[in-house]
């Protein structure tokens, strides 16, 4: 039992009960100190993940690879901005509690448990703790009935997908004997061993993942939630669980199905098409900008899904990739949003935006640098995410699939350039309030990265394939 | 690098971002800041011209290969370099890109009174676009730089633009996004079929007969949306009206370029079957564009709207001589590129002159400038018979060698295409009687001034050109003649070795 492969976990878990626990003993406000100390435990957690050892532990309940560090990696420098952008708005929207960043903290702690996980229970209980830690964030700001509503409404469709994973990983443990992906994998070596009943299972577990990545048809939470929730939580939610469950999703898929691939290969590419087409068909008449991100949010899953449709390594690469950068732009993104306030109060509508080119030029040229990208128009990072999943879908001889990605993407550049027509083409609204530091280090280091990404791709797709090769050994 | 070992074309092209740094560091009141904004453009722009001009003197004329090549590893596990290189075809648009962008700048000069460095900005990073454009040797640099014109040219038509620019902004931004997403998934097609996506290796690459027609129409949605090609030409009219004056000449002087040089570089030298099985189809689209455009440009009473018309007219005329796949054919399709480059670049300008003395582009709105402006009533003279193809002007000679190269394809196909030339002195001409000649009727034309020193700095270059480009043609067309004898005996022997494989081939 090699106990040392999960020392960021281990750390990081410890970390947070500390922080709690100074957080309560203290009389005093120490909501900003705590969420500097989680940063910090984020960025700990960060390098003791680069310093951990490869290798499976706890008797294969876990595993460390190239693949679970690129995923934490990205999973960790998410939560830390989503940290970041919360520190001004929970003032503001009187949400200085210290409870905040330690449930950040120990969703993170889930995320990490589930990318490593190599044994269906393993990842059940990293996701269980995920969910219960994000429920919670979604309904914070109490007091308020937008965001109760939110938290409640995740809570209760979050619980039944939870259930149908949990089935799914009953019935696949009936059907082949084991947790253990490994086992599972060498039980479905033999086409004759894959019943009916195991691929029932397989469904259903798609299902529950499904719903946590927001893909059609288990969407439907996504617009209220996001719109509801505080802002910073939206953040947090749109990326580092979305790149956790997609990386759960992948590796579930590679690994111990990988012998199924003619069977879930087809679900994958309905859900992908659903998703990319009501992802951009229903963002174009939202006229509030959280609403729209949540449908943005579902196409780019969408996107991402043609990378592990596709079945190969190259396309879990791009898929990895493409995660990359839409975690960048979806927290910039939300920065921005974060930044929208006027007299104290926060504004949430597109036409809140109008020309913010000439109130606030510098916000407005990021965000129209993360429309762009996210209309996949190069340079900007947005576009390479793009090129390498239609490269895998191509390589595969998907045309068809990748001829309704590149349509739908045409479709969603209309509503991403319209924001940029607000900011840019037409006449100023009152100006927002002065920016805060913290949302500006977070617009603009993600902004930088987006843009400057194409003058030095290729560490960034070296280790994205690295990440994949392991999946597809 | 190149031979000499500088890398003359990364600076041409990443030199116009070195005079954006400059104008975004600038503090102060709004006149510093836009005076400061409107030399730093200019002086830029004027730079990267004087090194483009390095090309026009050190281009080796006999060579029909790629020269002044550099490449950098950029993504070196995929083979995807960022190269860089300028055969003879691409060498003469680097130069007309870099030329236009200073006359553009200082058309701007006062006509631009908002947001004047956000627009030198949008300006110089179009130049790189272009630049980049037409320089790339990487399918997917290509792409890249292709693609991101958009960018500046969406912000340029949508903030500076006239009454419906958010309209003709977003009509712009998705059709041409439409066209080149398919042209993405051609790219991908061909590098995983070639397994590279240097230019160069896909140039002498075989692609598969049965791909081939795939790939032509995706390239085709592409560019023909770019050139633009008949029906898919809605959108550059209501970009031309509502885009700013230097907007306008950068769309029609270059822009309109990128579709036709996108078949040259693609579609005829890469897809030799598949060009030959389409020719038909695309002689049928740019028959109808020059004889239907020039009939709608007969009837429009906006002048702007006139002339866009009649680029697509023009434009018609060089994709004729592009699928004639001749000597004659293509190089009189390049030589009309650059000859409506400069022509219909000019002819915006002298639009926007009036434009920006009385705001109105209303035909009907003007007459008698003769009297007036009589300098100006010469430039646009010189423009409107070079435009309709005056021996002696830049506009006769691609249209002759055109219709040369389309006589030795079908008689009928040239029959058509010279009824364009007709059609277009007509509304050429009817449009400058309009404007120049008749009696003053209004009171505000009584006042109006002639060409400003600024003005006539924009227009002598111009003038000059379409003049030299009349009288001695071979001064330019002896950049391309190799590349284009290449290109044509590649074509034909990849014809014939495709034939005869088929004769070989039991039935």
């Amino acid at each position: 039992m090699n106990w040392t492969t999960a020392l960021p976990e281990l750390v990081l878990a410890l970390s947070g009960m500390g922080i709690l626990v100074f957080g309560v003993l203290n009389k005093r406000d120490t909501f900003q100190l705590c969420s500097m100390l989680t940063v910090g435990a984020l960025l700990l957690a960060g390098v003791l993940v680069i310093a951990a050892p490869v290798g499976a532990g706890f008797n294969g309940l876990f595993t460390n690879d190239a693949f679970s560090l690129f995923t934490k990696l990205l999973v960790l420098t998410a939560a830390a901005l989503g940290v970041v952008v919360s520190l001004d708005y929970n003032e503001h929207a009187n949400l200085r509690r210290f409870e905040f960043p330690v449930l950040m903290l120990y969703a993170s702690v889930g995320m990490m448990l589930m990318v490593s996980a190599t044994n269906l229970m393993t990842m059940y209980v990293g996701i269980e703790l995920m969910s219960l830690s994000i429920y919670v964030l979604a309904a914070f700001a109490r007091d308020e009935l937008r965001s109760s509503e939110a938290g409640l409404k995740y809570f209760v469709l979050g619980a039944l997908a939870s259930g149908l994973l949990l089935y799914g990983v009953s019935l696949v443990y009936g059907f082949s004997g084991s947790m253990d992906f490994v086992k599972i994998a060498g039980a479905l070596a033999d086409p004759a061993k894959s019943s009916t009943g195991l691929v029932v299972g397989l469904v259903f577990m798609v299902a529950g993942l499904a719903f946590k990545i927001s893909a059609v048809p288990f969407h439907m939470w996504t617009p209220d939630v996001y719109e509801g929730a505080p802002t910073p939580v939206t953040a947090f939610m749109a990326t580092a669980p979305k790149v956790a469950a997609m990386a759960v999703l992948l590796r579930l898929m590679a690994s111990p199905f990988g012998h199924l691939l003619a069977q879930w290969q087809q679900l994958i590419v309905l859900v992908a098409v659903v998703s990319m087409l009501l992802g951009a068909f229903a963002a174009i008449a939202q006229s509030n900008i959280k609403r729209l991100m949540a449908y943005s949010s579902i196409g780019n899953i969408g996107y991402a899904l043609i990378g592990l449709a596709a079945g190969t390594a190259n396309g879990v690469r791009g898929v990895l990739f493409y995660l990359v950068t839409y975690v960048f732009m979806t927290i910039g993104t939300f920065a921005c949003i974060i930044a929208m306030r006027r007299k104290g109060r926060s504004v949430e509508g597109i036409a809140d935006l109008a020309g913010l080119s000439r109130t606030d030029p510098v916000m407005a040229v990021w965000l129209a640098v993360f429309m762009f990208s996210m209309a996949g128009i190069p340079p900007f990072g947005g576009f390479f995410g793009k090129f390498f999943i239609f490269t895998a879908a191509v390589e595969q001889g998907m045309w068809i699939l990748a001829v309704i990605g590149v349509l739908t993407s045409v479709v969603g550049a209309f509503y991403y350039i319209r924001i940029i027509k607000v900011m840019f083409f037409d006449a100023p609204a009152e100006a927002f309030d002065a920016r805060p530091g913290s949302i500006s280090f977070v617009v603009a280091a993600s902004g930088l990265f987006t843009t400057l990404f194409f003058f030095y791709p290729a560490p960034v797709v070296a280790a994205a394939e690295a990440a994949a090769k392991v999946l597809f050994h | 690098m190149n031979a000499a070992g500088f890398p003359l074309l990364s600076l041409v092209t990443w030199l116009p971002l070195v005079g954006v740094l400059v104008m975004m560091s600038v503090r102060g009141d709004e006149q510093t800041v836009a005076t400061n904004a409107r030399w730093t453009a200019l002086w830029t722009s004027l730079i990267v011209f004087a090194l483009s001009l390095v090309l026009w003197v050190k281009f080796d004329k006999a060579d029909g290969g790629f020269q002044f090549v550099e490449s950098a590893a950029w993504l070196p596990q995929w083979g995807i370099s960022y190269k860089l290189g300028v055969d003879g075809i691409s060498v003469l648009f680097v130069l007309l890109s870099t030329a236009l962008t200073p006359l553009c700048i200082l058309a701007s000069w006062e006509s631009i009174t908002t947001r004047v460095r956000e627009f030198m900005i949008s300006f110089l990073i179009l130049e790189t676009m272009m630049v980049g454009m037409f320089a790339a040797l990487d399918a997917v640099v290509f792409y890249m730089f292709f693609e991101g014109v958009l960018i500046p040219m969406y912000l340029l038509i949508g903030i500076w633009g006239g009454p419906r620019r958010v309209y003709a902004a977003i009509k712009f931004f998705l059709y041409t996004l439409a066209g080149s997403v398919l042209m993405l998934l051609a790219l991908l097609a061909i590098w995983y079929q070639v397994g590279s996506t240097d230019m160069v290796t896909l140039l002498a690459a075989k692609i598969p007969v049965a791909m081939q027609t795939w790939l032509f129409i995706a390239f085709f949605a592409s560019f023909a949306v770019k050139v633009p090609m008949w029906p898919v030409h809605t959108w550059l009219p209501d970009a031309h009206v509502e885009a700013p004056t230097a907007g306008s000449v950068i769309l029609a002087g270059v822009l309109l370029k990128m579709g036709a040089y996108g078949f040259l570089r693609f579609s005829v030298p890469m897809l030799p079957v598949a060009t030959a099985n389409m020719a038909p189809l695309i002689y049928t689209l740019s028959v109808v564009a020059v004889v239907y455009t020039s009939l709608v440009a007969l009837a429009q009473t906006d002048m702007k709207k006139l002339i866009a018309y009649s680029s697509v007219a023009h434009m018609g005329v060089v994709t004729i001589g592009i699928f004639t796949v001749n000597v004659q054919g293509i190089s009189g399709a390049l030589f009309q590129m650059l000859s409506h480059g400069v022509v219909s670049a000019a002819l915006f300008l002298c639009v926007g002159v009036v434009y920006d003395r009385i705001h109105s582009r209303e035909i009907a709105r003007y007459g008698g400038l003769a009297d007036r402006m009589p300098k100006y009533a010469f430039a646009f003279m010189l423009f409107s018979m070079a435009s309709c193809g005056l021996p002696g002007t830049a506009g006769f000679v691609g249209e002759f060698l055109v219709l040369v190269g389309a006589f030795k394809v079908n008689f009928w196909l040239a029959g058509l295409g010279s009824l364009g030339m007709i059609l277009g002195a007509a509304y050429m001409l009817f449009l400058y009687r309009r404007v120049i000649f008749g009696s003053i009727t209004r009171d505000d034309l009584r006042g109006i001034l002639d060409l400003s020193a600024r003005e006539v700095a924009v227009f002598a270059p111009l003038v000059v050109l379409t003049l030299w480009m009349g009288v001695y043609p071979s001064s330019f067309s002896g950049f391309f003649d190799a590349a284009v004898n290449a290109m044509v005996d590649h074509h034909h022997a990849a014809i014939d070795s495709t034939t005869k494989l088929a004769e070989v081939l039991p039935r």
